[in-house]
């Protein structure tokens, strides 16, 4: 899952719903799984917005119509509320989505999406509402995220906005690094506190 | 002029990434079955070990069915996650609480019980309830399984220091309201991300005046506000709660750990980003209409029209009340239920099994309700034997099952059946949280008491 960002280029899948929360993005039942297998995750990503109770596909969910595609997801604002899985992470990525754009991300889904080298990328609620109406207007559209700049274009608008990803965590997108790789290199610092500072 | 959050995250730090988080050392690691395997997949891939196995706590609890626990796992799938625990804690030499276990429970149960969790500690898991263990004084939050490893190899944490918030709730809880109202009324208040980003302490003496159990509740909730957890400086109940619990210090170094203890409270002078205070006089018994815990109203109240909700969240509200059947404008109140669930790390303590004994001794279960009651460990589970509640609930035709998380995410086998009412003191509400199709309303042991008993939605003051 340690794939290099740099600029990505998509036509996008809009979810114009609000608070998504995780029990959504993957119900508790495909939590039982004990390996972190791509393909699993992904094709069960929303199953329950995906499929009608008996199993068919439900048409009229986004992600069965045909009209859309991309590696980009737009959802409403406070995306990936409630559970900590970082299995609606996995969901998420094993679709193939690299980037998800909205106005909002609760906390620790946020962490999630890029501890998997998914992109969460925060736009303000305008830009937000007029994506959803530039990708409605014209399904083709696509969107260019630049990570090394931090900008995020709607190219039917031509509208720019600059997103925050601090400089540490840009760093390991940018290289295909993730945070155990520096917590190993710092261990001496971590021996130290505890010798001098740990109380428990 | 430090915030009680800022006193021990700060004693924590063990260096700042330059233009990057903080590196965070982290005292205590809960671990369960569902979200650990990958971790520790991850841990043989770069063939590392723990590195302080002495910190870490592992026991399932997601998975355990709430019956014949000393037999073996009916559903094989759930089985294999929770024999896969015992068999990582075992080559990374953890500790270990299996199922059917005396020590075992919901892991947020268990920790404050065992005195694993202490003020002033640095707590994380696999699970966004680890906000609860903040009740004790704790910087506690739930992360995902990347970061599980990351702690298991490292014993410290990637993470960025969240802003602060205080919410005060000041003045007397009126009978019949509890913990469960208040933090229900928050987030009626403040809605499921008006705490995204940070990090909440509870006070005023409405919340000081909240037994451990109750505080254990309301920061169970935190992560349902989007904060990143909550706490409670630790006081008088927090350290009569603790003393002579199995792994609270003895002896000289309980009256070490309790003079440190004291000192973990804002200053007065303490800055917080937010601040916010209501009134304790304002909170009735909750219950929630909808499919987030955000959608919450006094039992008495009607659903809120449509006009009341911003135009870019109609469609989500119309989604939600569509799928629990409700119309906006009706009452609640009266309408027949189909289940009820008592339990949870929300409400599975001692407490809460009074609370409900209390109101259904000497009355009888309504025949159109299935009840579960599951204690959140084998020790709340001796606690109700112990007290004679078991006999008193039995007699009104209520069984105790056996401890785990149960019907709040239905991973075992209790799962509500679509389109049934689940009257629930769990903390979800989401679409298909209690099953597929299962529509949950959120409330207080106490409402959930009188819905168990008149077989309808019931305000419980009326039966008190």
């Amino acid at each position: 899952m340690k794939q290099k960002f740099d600029i990505i280029k998509s036509t996008c899948v809009p979810l114009p719903l609000e608070n998504v929360d995780t029990d959504q993005i993957i119900p508790a039942r495909f939590l039982k799984a004990t390996t972190k297998e791509e393909k699993f995750f992904g094709d069960n990503l929303f199953r329950d917005w995906r499929y009608n109770p008996d199993g068919s596909l439900n048409t009229s969910f986004v992600l069965n119509d045909p009209t859309y595609g991309g590696e980009i997801l737009v959802a409403g604002k406070n995306f990936g509320s409630g559970s900590s899985r970082e299995h609606a992470a996995w969901a998420i990525a094993g679709y193939g989505f690299r980037v998800v754009i909205s106005s909002f991300f609760a906390d620790i889904h946020k962490n999630n999406e890029l501890n998997n080298f998914v992109l969460p990328v925060v736009v303000s609620e305008q830009f937000l509402s007029e994506l959803f109406a530039s990708i409605k207007a014209n399904p083709k559209m696509e969107v260019v995220v630049d990570l090394p700049n931090q900008t995020v274009t709607n190219t039917a608008t031509g509208k720019t906005e600059h997103f925050e990803i601090n400089g540490y965590k840009k760093h390991c997108l940018m290289n295909g690094l993730d945070d155990i790789d520096y917590l190993l290199t710092v261990k001496d610092k971590t021996e130290a506190y505890e010798k001098t500072a740990a109380k428990y | 002029m430090n915030t009680l959050f800022d006193k021990i995250w700060d004693s924590h730090v063990v260096s700042i990434v330059p233009d990057g988080p903080t590196q965070l050392y982290i005292d205590r690691l809960y671990a369960h079955e569902v979200t650990s395997p990958q971790a520790f997949d991850g841990l043989r891939a770069r063939k590392l070990k723990c590195f302080r196995p002495e910190k870490i706590y592992c026991m399932p609890d997601h998975n355990t069915p709430t019956h014949d626990q000393d037999k073996p796992i009916e559903d094989p799938v759930s089985k294999t996650q929770v024999d896969a625990l015992a068999r990582n804690a075992k080559e990374f030499g953890l500790n270990h609480f299996g199922m059917f276990d005396k020590n075992n429970g919901i892991i947020h149960v268990v920790g404050p019980e065992k005195a694993l969790t202490l003020p002033g500690m640095t707590i994380v898991c696999g699970d966004s309830h680890t906000s609860t263990h903040g009740a004790m004084g704790a910087v506690a939050f739930g992360i995902g399984t990347s970061e599980v490893e990351m702690v298991m190899a490292s014993e410290c944490i990637l993470q960025q220091k969240p802003k602060s918030m205080r919410i005060r709730v000041e003045g007397t809880l009126a009978k019949g309201v509890t913990a469960k109202d208040v933090a229900l009324y928050l987030m009626s208040k403040i809605s499921t991300s008006g705490a995204t980003g940070y990090f909440v302490e509870y006070a005023g003496s409405a919340v000081k005046n909240l037994t451990m159990e109750g505080r254990l509740t309301l920061c169970n909730l935190s992560i349902e506000m989007g904060a990143r957890g909550g706490m409670i400086a630790p006081d008088e109940t927090t350290f009569e709660y603790l003393k002579g619990r199995e792994y609270a210090p003895k002896g000289e170094a309980w009256d070490k750990a309790v003079a440190y203890w004291k000192t973990l409270k804002s200053d007065d002078d303490a800055v917080f980003d937010k601040e916010l205070v209501y009134d304790a006089a304002d909170i009735r018994p909750m219950i929630t209409y909808g499919t987030n815990p955000g959608m919450g109203m006094s039992i008495d109240d009607n659903i809120p029209t449509l006009d009341t909700v911003d135009a870019a969240g109609q469609a989500s509200y119309l989604k939600s009340l569509d799928y629990m059947g409700f119309k906006p404008g009706e009452k609640l109140l009266g309408k027949k239920i189909d289940y009820v669930f008592l339990g949870a790390c929300t409400n599975g303590r001692i407490e809460d099994f009074r609370a409900f004994a209390s109101l259904v001794k000497g009355k009888k279960k309504a025949d159109n309700v299935v009840a579960w009651l599951v204690p959140g460990s084998w020790l709340v589970l001796d606690q109700i034997k112990k007290e004679g509640l078991d006999k008193e609930l039995e007699a009104a035709g209520f069984a105790i099952r056996q401890p785990g998380c149960s019907a709040c995410l239905a991973m075992n086998d209790d799962k509500v059946p679509a389109g049934k009412y689940s009257v629930s003191t769990s903390n979800r509400n989401f679409e298909g949280r209690q099953g597929p199709g299962a529509r949950t309303l959120l409330c207080s042991p106490l409402v959930a008491a009188a819905a168990a008993v008149t077989g309808v939605i019931t305000d419980p003051r009326e039966l008190l």
